[in-house]
């Protein structure tokens, strides 16, 4: 019943983190947005976990934070240098690599 | 020494490698003595091995080396391997021998050139080529010689190759010998599925054992080989590259047009032997062949206004009675023919190119002119190439060698009286063109007075040659001149002796002989009375209505080249012209479509980020979607 409640609250979170990501023009919104999407894989795992009585959503759990904090380390560098070029944070005006 | 045998073929390669890898830093001097050295040596060295070998013959009438494995699959195998008799003896002599006399001759004749060493590295593999043709044990080996002397043959014709004329003619003689060369290989190819074996000695054995007389796959064999041969050796309907193959430098048309590698089709007819012994019809064939190439080349080279294109059609005919020889069983006879042509043609060529050298390139014979007093060394040694060209009796080789093939024209059961008298015919005609030369070109009045008379490094070989072109005929004696038959008892450990229909005595070979000689001198006194400038009897025929119509048809060597043009060359390159449109449609609309096809994936590459990740989730979707089904 936990595991079920979870799964959807990972999936309601999950979807509010793409509609967000699809939606915002700004890119410190969509950065976000990726975060809430990261949170809730990390819940499914934590869920998934729980519900086998295993250690390997946790350590899934680990992975996720870490690589979530590398990614926002990353991104937020990348960010700082658009907002320097383009003065500006909407993402639609990064398309320098239109094919 | 027998051992040494793999170093002939090896020297002559080693000095092409070194002339191509570093000839464009030596010194002229060096690139002679590398040129000329290794070809030198080789022939040093074929003097030792053959001494050696003489020493033990007829007790080892053969002797096999094999150097190491070149191709080991299963089911095949084929060694680098050399086998050395009687014949292939008899060949290599005359390659190295020749080959060197010319190269020396070389050394002053292409002194002037800019590609001295690019000359000398073609000569060279053109050597090391030909001698793994004759020398080879096994077909694969001797195809690798047959197509690295085509590749010489082409790299040497067109070795001026600013001029475009000379490069198409390179081109035709390559694509024309070509056709030959498919043949062949499709050939070899027969006899190995068949037979599978590759060896020229055991396939012949197996061949003989599997294959009846007149079967046909045995003719077939032979067509194609024969097919091979034809194209090689400049015979009829392929005979069409030679002249054109002239636009090479003399030397080249004295080595690889005269004395060797045209002739590398009648080392194939007479090394597979036994294979043509089982198709009959073919070897008529060969006859006939040889027959018709020796009246029509002699008729073109009768007005032939290119001293050197003169010669060529001269080779073409000389090489039409070897085939004729071939073609009647008289296998000795054909190589003797072979020798003593090999010396007194290279004799001619390089005469002709001491003349041409000293008139400043001038190959026009109506150009030339009362040169006797002039250039008196060369005038005597072409007038003795011409004497044995045309079978002057008694004391030149050609007489020998050309009465010894019409005998067995005359004699042997597979031929027919019609085939005597078309060569006999022949040799009034060769009479005609050899002395046709020499009084155009050194009697009469001069007309382009000479810069200069050729040195000593281009005498030498001429003195060597004339030599020679009268000498070797004594190496066989019919049995009415004196009987000294050691040039057939030579060979007859490898080819078998001519049989002769009963009723042929020498009473009758007497007479035949009286015929010859006849009909040579006879051609001679014919050139004098047409040719000799006081009589000029020529110049007035040719101004009649029958020689207004002859003479261009002749000079264009019977309108094959015209024949060639209209069926074969016109209609393709037309063809291509009109497919061409169909056949590029296709392949534009290929790059229509790709054009399209990458207009419509570019546009999905909009660089909005946002739009990236929808068709990610989109894409996630779709893959989850599928594995849920």
């Amino acid at each position: 019943m936990l595991t079920t409640h979870a799964l959807v609250l990972a999936i309601m979170l999950f979807c509010i983190g793409l509609v967000g990501l699809l939606s915002r023009r700004n890119i410190l919104y969509m950065l976000l947005s990726l975060e809430i999407m990261l949170n809730a894989a990390s819940l499914a795992f934590i869920a998934g976990g729980a519900r086998w009585g295993q250690a390997d959503g946790e350590i899934m759990f680990l992975f996720i934070l870490t690589l979530a904090a590398a990614e926002v380390s990353v991104a937020l560098g990348i960010v700082l240098q658009l907002s320097y070029r383009f003065k500006t944070l909407d993402a639609d005006a990064f398309s320098e690599m239109k094919g | 020494m027998l051992r040494l045998l793999w170093l002939i073929p090896a020297l002559p390669l080693a000095g092409f490698l070194v002339l191509a890898l570093f000839g464009g830093r030596f010194s002229r001097r060096q690139i002679v003595w590398v040129g000329c050295g290794s070809v030198g040596t080789a022939a040093l060295v074929t003097a030792l091995v053959g001494a050696d070998f003489l020493r033990g013959f007829p007790d080892r009438p053969s002797y096999h080396q094999t150097l190491w494995n070149w191709i080991d699959t299963s089911g095949m195998t084929v060694g680098v391997s050399w086998y050395l008799d009687a014949l292939s003896l008899l060949m290599v002599a005359v390659i190295t021998g020749i080959g060197f006399l010319i190269h020396l001759y070389s050394v002053e004749y292409m002194s002037g050139d800019d590609g001295y060493a690019r000359f000398f590295a073609y000569m060279n593999l053109f050597l090391a080529a030909m001698l793994t043709l004759v020398l080879a044990d096994n077909l694969p080996l001797l195809y690798l010689g047959w197509e690295g002397v085509g590749l010489c043959s082409y790299l040497l014709i067109g070795f001026w190759y600013r001029e475009p004329e000379y490069g198409a003619a390179a081109q035709k003689a390559f694509i024309v010998t070509r056709i030959g060369d498919t043949a062949f290989a499709v050939g070899l190819f027969i006899l190995f599925t068949q037979l599978k074996s590759l060896s020229i000695q055991q396939v012949q054995t197996l061949a003989a054992d599997a294959w009846p007389v007149g079967s046909n796959l045995a003719v077939i064999v032979a067509v194609l080989f024969l097919a091979g041969a034809v194209g090689k050796s400049a015979q009829l309907p392929l005979q069409v590259w030679l002249p054109d193959a002239m636009a090479g430098p003399t030397p080249v048309s004295a080595l690889i047009h005269a004395a060797t590698m045209v002739t590398a089709g009648v080392y194939l007819i007479a090394r597979m032997h036994r294979l043509f012994e089982l198709a009959p019809p073919v070897l008529e064939a060969v006859a006939v062949i040889g027959l018709l190439t020796l009246l029509l080349a002699a008729c073109s080279a009768l007005v032939q206004r290119d001293i050197k294109r003169a010669l060529a059609y001269s080779t073409m005919s000389q090489i039409g009675y070897m085939f004729l020889a071939l073609g009647v069983g008289a296998w000795s006879a054909a190589l003797f023919h072979f020798l003593t042509h090999s010396c007194f043609k290279a004799l001619l060529f390089l005469a002709a190119g001491s003349v041409i050298h000293s008139l400043r390139h001038e190959q026009d014979i109506f150009r030339m002119g009362g040169l006797r007093r002039q250039l008196p060394l060369t005038f005597w040694t072409f007038l003795i190439g011409a004497a044995a060209m045309s079978g002057v009796p008694f004391i030149t080789s050609g007489f020998y060698s050309k009465d010894w093939i019409l005998w067995s024209a005359w004699s042997s059961p597979l031929s027919h009286r019609w085939i005597w008298f078309g060569a006999l015919l022949g040799t009034l005609l060769t009479g005609l063109y050899s002395f046709r030369l020499i009084f155009r070109v050194f009697f009469g009045e001069v007309r382009t007075p000479p810069s200069g008379a050729p040195g000593v490094a281009m005498l030498v070989p001429l003195v060597v040659l004339a030599f020679f072109a009268v000498t070797v005929g004594f190496l066989e004696l019919p049995r009415t001149l004196g009987d000294l038959p050691l040039f057939s008892q030579y060979l007859s450990h490898v080819l078998p002796t001519i049989e002769t229909i009963p009723g042929m005595d020498e009473s009758v070979e007497a007479h035949e002989q009286i015929a010859v000689t006849c009909s040579a001198l006879l051609g001679i006194g014919l050139a004098a009375v047409l040719f000799l400038p006081r009589a000029n009897v020529a110049d007035r025929l040719a101004g009649t209505s029958l020689g207004r119509t002859l003479l261009p048809f002749w000079q264009g060597g019977w309108g094959f080249d015209r024949m060639y043009d209209g069926l074969i060359v016109r209609p393709w390159l037309h063809l291509t012209r009109e497919s061409g449109e169909i056949i590029d449609r296709c392949y534009e609309s290929l790059v229509v479509a790709a054009e399209s096809f990458h207009g419509w994936l570019s546009r999905t590459q909009t660089g909005h980020v946002r739009w990236y990740a929808a068709t990610v989730a989109v894409g996630a979707l779709v893959l989850l979607g599928l594995f849920a089904m």
